[in-house]
């Protein structure tokens, strides 16, 4: 084993109150995932920004490729259906 | 020839695209398609930026035995705690653009990566502990602040975060200055003594003059730079002077007045003698502060050594469940 590893890389997320989506924080090394969620805490907590930190192998991720954009966040305009404007609802009909 | 003119094509073309989405304000992320200029001037830059938080802890660490009370010593050890973790941001942003951490560490050791010329200055005293928290690291958020708008996104982000711990840092340093010009005659001038010695090195944090500085052109252009070098350091001297005239502290500059028609202060010439002196190794602590840096990387591998033999030794188990 290489004497100056630098350990492996872990991504962090942090949820900042009970409820809130999981945001990336940004990144730890960590030998292990009990080590990784420790760093984590330490590095990316240290002022009660976070109720709960998800750690994740970076190898782990799969992110899509910007080549792919057009393809995949397609505003998708033909399809107005999709929007509540889209129907005409009767007149008189109420909370809908 | 045909198939070289075709990649000079292509690669136009994407130089034109990328400079396209630059200049809608959009933000530049790990993978999309970059000049190597760009990722080449990012890692320079981030990695530099990481290694200056990181040998920044030294000068102050200096002082955490000798703080003069319990609190000033949880302070210190919170303010330092603080710009270690800044540097664990920075590096992670920095690993983005395909660089390893052991890379980046490797090109500190050797001198090929830099960091801010700042910290090769000694913190002789309390009150210096005090002046690195108030100027160096008041000229560090002025940076930082316009960082925060920097194209690159994982780098923007990083600064974002690292902003909002920074004033806690600025203040804490300002408290320490405006303690002793409370105090006693010697109090007052151990301060002021601190304040002549990094009033000048503070200023020289921002870079050389626009009129001088190499590398702004792309920097610019690409909007990893929002503001120049001058624009910045003129920030900093205008929100600095009116502090040090609230605790009456000196600004070591006799040429130092204000500009009405600028509305900002003229300053003196800067010593860019002294700033290139010491950036190339002539410094009063270079060698300590890279000895030191060496020193505890060497004596901390053990520590990586048994982390990886534990995770091995765990995994090994979970197979033979
Ligand atoms: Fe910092
Ligand atoms: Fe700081």
């Amino acid at each position: 084993m290489a004497v100056d590893s630098q350990l492996a890389s872990w991504e962090v997320f942090m949820q900042s109150k009970p409820g809130a989506n999981y945001i990336h924080a940004g990144g730890v090394h960590a030998a292990d995932k009990n080590m990784a969620l420790q760093n984590a805490r330490d590095t990316y907590t240290r002022r009660g920004e976070g109720t709960s930190i998800w750690v994740v192998p970076t190898d782990a991720i799969v992110a899509s490729n910007p080549d792919d954009n057009d393809m995949l966040f397609d505003p998708a305009n033909d399809k107005v259906y999709r929007m509540p404007t889209f129907y005409t609802m009767p007149e008189g009909a109420k909370a809908i | 020839m045909e198939l070289l003119e075709k990649t000079e094509e292509v690669r136009r073309e994407l130089l034109k695209h990328f400079e396209e989405k630059i200049e809608r304000g959009d933000a530049i992320e790990p993978r999309d398609k970059m000049p190597d200029a760009y990722r080449k001037h990012l890692i320079r830059q981030m990695s530099q930026h990481a290694h200056s938080e990181v040998i920044g802890m030294q000068p102050e660490g200096n002082w955490i035995t000798r703080a003069p009370s319990l609190r000033a010593k949880q302070i210190l050890l919170a303010k330092i705690q603080d710009e270690g973790g800044h540097g664990l941001y920075l590096y992670s942003a920095a690993e983005t653009l395909g660089i390893s951490r052991s890379e980046m560490i490797a090109q500190l050791h050797s001198g090929k990566a830099k960091y801010s010329n700042i910290f090769n200055y000694p913190a002789l005293t309390w009150a210096d502990v005090g002046a690195i928290g108030w100027l160096v690291d008041g000229a560090a958020i002025v940076n930082q602040v316009s960082l925060q708008r920097t194209s690159y996104g994982p780098y923007s982000r990083a600064m974002v975060r690292i902003c909002k711990e920074e004033s806690f840092h600025q203040r804490q340093g300002y408290e320490i200055m405006t303690t002793m010009m409370r105090g006693t005659k010697d109090q007052q001038e151990m301060a002021q003594d601190a304040m002549n010695r990094w009033w000048w090195p503070s200023l020289m944090m921002f870079g050389p003059h626009d009129s001088e500085s190499p590398h702004s052109g792309d920097a610019v252009k690409w909007k990893i730079k929002r503001h120049s070098n001058d624009e910045l350091r003129q920030k900093f001297i205008d929100k600095t002077v009116q502090q040090a005239q609230v605790i009456g502290l000196k600004i070591p500059d006799t040429d130092l007045k204000w500009n009405e028609s600028k509305g900002g202060y003229d300053h003196g010439a800067i010593d860019w003698n002294e700033f290139y002196r010491v950036i190339s190794g002539n410094g009063p602590c270079n060698k300590q502060r890279m000895e030191h840096h060496k020193k505890v990387h060497n004596e901390g591998a053990w520590v990586r050594e048994a982390a990886e033999a534990y995770r091995m030794k765990q995994e090994k188990k979970l197979i033979h469940l």
